[in-house]
């Protein structure tokens, strides 16, 4: 393998080109703000009461997942662990089944029986929603897979996180990825901390998006808080997959605003490292920024803004409002009927 | 409109907690994530983030105080320009809909208990397939893999050694020269990574058939078998179903040691979510291979290596298939009933004859499938000898024994002449030598015993 191939640089790009179209970052905005503020009522109504278990927010990662899925098409499949809100928001599902889910609702996309980190649509392609840390990674091969089986130039895409990334079938997924050349994007959300533990400290490998290339798994290190980039790195790998090329790895670089689930107290880092982050890398402040220099009002934004609060009040009203299921629930579901 | 802040939960069990310090006062902006105050639990210290925008208008709950109640309002905001409304209190936030105290249970109650009330009807005998002919368990096998291919594309084969080398155990030879690397698909030695492979294929509707070269080797993959395959149906209400078929052999060989001589018949059995199949015959491997590859359901099929090589009459219809759940009686009897599955069927059958030289007539029940179990047939059986013996090569805690006899126990007690008995592996690994190895696992003659007892 060439160095050329593992790159730590961001992508290049012509010095003069923008960036993205007003209307890519009007979509980009659109679709991180709806995940930051669905979120955000998530943790008001785990709060409340209102939703139970565990439950991992995903506001501060969001142009992760919406950069990513800007360089994909309808059909392409996605694969994720239980921080998984952000995902299926982007690939497509509707806020209220999602929110419905979450409050164990009969109207969820689950009908009440996944919750927050078991959630799947055969409609958007989305394939859970995993709660075994690393499972999710060799199913992704599986969709990857299933692609190359039926011929399709579909590619899959297996989010993990940097915890995730020490799993032992991680790299029996890579080996098993890159021997049968799968179409298969492997993206590790470096948030820099699994649970308490430092990603410093979990891996003797400080370059993650090298982790591939005993297997001559292409990566890359991407700035995960700059959607533009994660957009760019997610395009060149999936135009590696779509041409029969293999898999290929991107190392999100990110951040986690909340902590691990609800009940963390978050003693492994200090406020002021999350202040930092969000004051000087916030995803969706870069956007609105770009925005307001080509020119966009701010009345324009507010828009946005308005109209995303009020689909996710929208959702909150839905998920409260609904039925709880059935008991006859309870039985149905697990096997199917032959 | 002004919106009151509540004090949240911060744990699924949290009921309480003290308002420790608030960090903005009143008068204060706020905007939505800034840090508001500080709660403590018993177990940690948290911060409390606002969700809304607003001016902090009013803290209802001063800091240091303790014992505040979950939902509990703690402030009132007020919308950009707008002036709290003082005593006039907002909506409180809606509480979720819970089903009225007592409803639903009692349908859940009756669900449960039709749910496992066997189907009492009377047995239907099995339909006769005609002609039959000899063959292997071996070759009972391949064919059966080879014409859900054919009828299939996306029937798919993956495991170790399956392809090239024909088979580490030559059960798939010939299904790469007939149908190439694309559906016959030589894996790494990475049961945990080509198992969650098969899961993610499967998930999308492909039909993959996994050998595991022994379930054995299975243990590394088990998680995605459980966790993966068996729950997704269920946590994705009913819209994600995974049609796999996890095959190879199972229990003891022959003087390999504890490593490689294990009976999981009882781990797989006890998951809701999966079916667990255990072929004797040619024609049960034949039979329900076919119908397990059909099933939309993930199955466990588990072979014997002793067996492989075993000879069996089987059915020559093409059409040919068990259903999957159905028991099948191997020999009538009377004064005692039988029940095993796999290789221990041929044990209990030779326990049989030796039986019938005494004049006890022994009905022999081959279970063929664990889950679902045919409690029924089994339970008709007893009704009419009274008695009951089951054989197994596995450990006996937990067992599969320890199941049909408490079936036996809940459904036909009355019918009862003598107490349920067990004949087993002895709870031990499995030694080497030969001598020790086969004083652990069951032989004709212990069965002989158990039925001795009881008759
Ligand atoms: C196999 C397994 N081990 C442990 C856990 C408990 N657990 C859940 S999340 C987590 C941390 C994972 O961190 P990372 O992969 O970095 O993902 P992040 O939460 O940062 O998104 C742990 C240890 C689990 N769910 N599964
Ligand atoms: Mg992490």
């Amino acid at each position: 393998m060439s160095d050329a191939d593992t790159q730590k640089a961001a992508t290049p790009r012509l010095t003069n080109a923008p960036a993205m179209t007003q209307d890519e970052y009007n979509r980009a905005y659109r679709d991180m703000l709806l995940i930051r503020r669905f979120e955000e009522r998530t943790g008001q109504l785990y709060g409340m009461g209102l939703i139970g278990g565990f439950c991992h927010l995903y506001i501060g990662q969001e142009a992760v997942v919406v950069g990513v899925q800007m360089a994909l098409k309808q059909g392409d499949k996605i694969v994720t662990s239980y921080r998984d809100h952000g995902h299926m928001l982007a690939a497509g599902m509707e806020a209220r089944g999602v929110m419905a889910e979450l409050t164990g609702r009969a109207t969820g996309y689950s009908r009440g029986k996944g919750g927050s980190m078991h959630m799947f649509s055969k409609k958007e392609h989305f394939y859970g929603g995993h709660g075994i840390v690393g499972a999710q990674v060799s199913i992704g091969a599986g969709l990857a897979f299933s692609n190359k089986y039926r011929g399709t130039d579909e590619v899959a895409v297996a989010y993990m996180g940097d915890g995730a990334s020490n799993q032992g079938q991680v790299y029996e997924s890579f080996n098993l990825a890159a021997l049968q050349k799968l179409p298969c994007i492997f993206v590790i959300e470096n948030n820099q901390y699994g649970m308490g533990t430092s990603a410093a400290r979990s891996s003797a490998s400080h370059a993650l998006y090298r982790n591939g290339e005993p297997w001559g798994i292409p990566g890359k290190q991407v700035d995960g808080m700059d959607v533009v980039a994660v957009r760019d790195a997610a395009r060149i790998a999936v135009e590696h997959c779509r041409g029969g090329h293999g898999p290929y790895l991107l190392e999100m670089s990110t951040y986690r605003y909340r902590g691990h689930s609800m009940s963390d107290p978050a003693k492994y880092r200090t406020r002021e490292e999350v202040e930092q982050m969000r004051r000087e890398h916030d995803a969706i402040e870069r956007v609105r920024k770009a925005l307001l220099e080509l020119g966009v009002s701010e009345q324009t934004l507010k828009a946005t803004d308005d109209e995303i609060k009020a689909l996710v009040a929208d959702a909150a009203e839905f998920a409260q409002s609904s039925p709880e299921p059935d008991p006859a629930e309870l039985w149905t579901d697990i096997l199917v009927e032959a | 409109m002004s919106t009151q802040v509540l004090m949240p939960a911060l744990s699924p069990t949290m009921t309480e907690g003290k308002l420790a310090r608030w960090l903005k006062k009143v008068g204060d902006v706020v905007s939505a994530g800034d840090v508001i105050a500080e709660i403590e639990t018993d177990k940690a210290t948290m911060e409390v983030e606002a969700v809304d925008e607003g001016t902090l208008a009013r803290i209802l709950v001063a800091e240091g105080t303790d014992g505040v109640a979950v939902n509990a309002p703690i402030a009132v905001l007020t919308a950009d320009g707008e002036r709290d409304a003082g005593g006039d209190a907002p909506a409180a936030a809606a509480m979720p809909k819970v089903a009225a105290e007592g409803s639903g249970m009692k349908e859940i109650a009756d669900r449960a208990s039709e749910a496992k009330t066997p189907e009492l009807a009377r047995t239907v005998p099995e339909k006769d397939w005609g002609e039959t002919r000899s063959v292997t368990v071996r070759e009972a096998l391949r064919d059966a893999m080879a014409l859900e291919m054919r009828a299939d594309d996306d029937v798919f084969l993956m495991g170790e050694e399956v392809a090239e080398y024909q088979g580490a155990y030559k059960i798939s030879q010939g299904l790469l020269a007939e149908f190439g690397d694309r559906r016959v698909i030589d894996t790494p030695i990475t049961e945990h990574g080509f198992t969650g492979l098969a899961v993610g294929a499967a998930l999308t509707g492909l039909k993959p058939i996994v050998e595991f070269m022994t379930f054995n080797f299975a243990m590394q993959a088990i998680d995605q078998i459980i966790n993966s395959a068996a729950k997704t149906l269920y946590m994705s209400g009913g819209q994600m179903g995974c049609p796999i078929v996890f095959r190879g052999p199972n229990g003891a060989a022959s003087r390999v040691g504890a490593q490689h001589s294990q009976c999981y018949a009882s781990w797989y059995a006890h998951v809701p979510g999966l079916k667990v199949v255990a072929p004797y015959s040619s024609a049960d491997a034949l039979g329900l291979l076919r119908a397990s590859i059909r099933d939309p359901n993930p199955i466990i099929f588990l072979e014997n290596e002793i067996l492989y090589g075993q000879s069996f009459e089987c059915p020559t219809d093409p059409d040919f298939v068990l259903p999957i759940g159905k028991a099948k009686i191997e020999r009538e009897g009377s004064h005692v009933t039988i029940v095993a599955f796999s290789i221990m069927v041929g044990v209990a059958l030779k326990a049989a004859e030796i039986l019938a030289q005494d004049g006890i007539e022994a009905e022999v029940i081959n279970l063929r499938s664990l889950r679902p179990l045919d409690t029924a047939t089994v339970v008709e059986s007893v009704k009419k000898t009274s008695r009951l013996v089951t054989v197994e090569e596995g450990w006996p805690f937990a067992g599969i024994g320890a199941e049909v006899a408490m079936q036996i126990i809940e459904h036909a007690f009355d019918w009862l002449d003598a107490p349920p008995t067990r004949v087993h592996g002895l709870d031990v690994p499995l030694p080497y030598a030969a001598n020790l190895e086969k004083l652990a696992l069951p032989q004709p003659d212990w069965v002989v015993d158990a039925v001795r007892k009881l008759v």
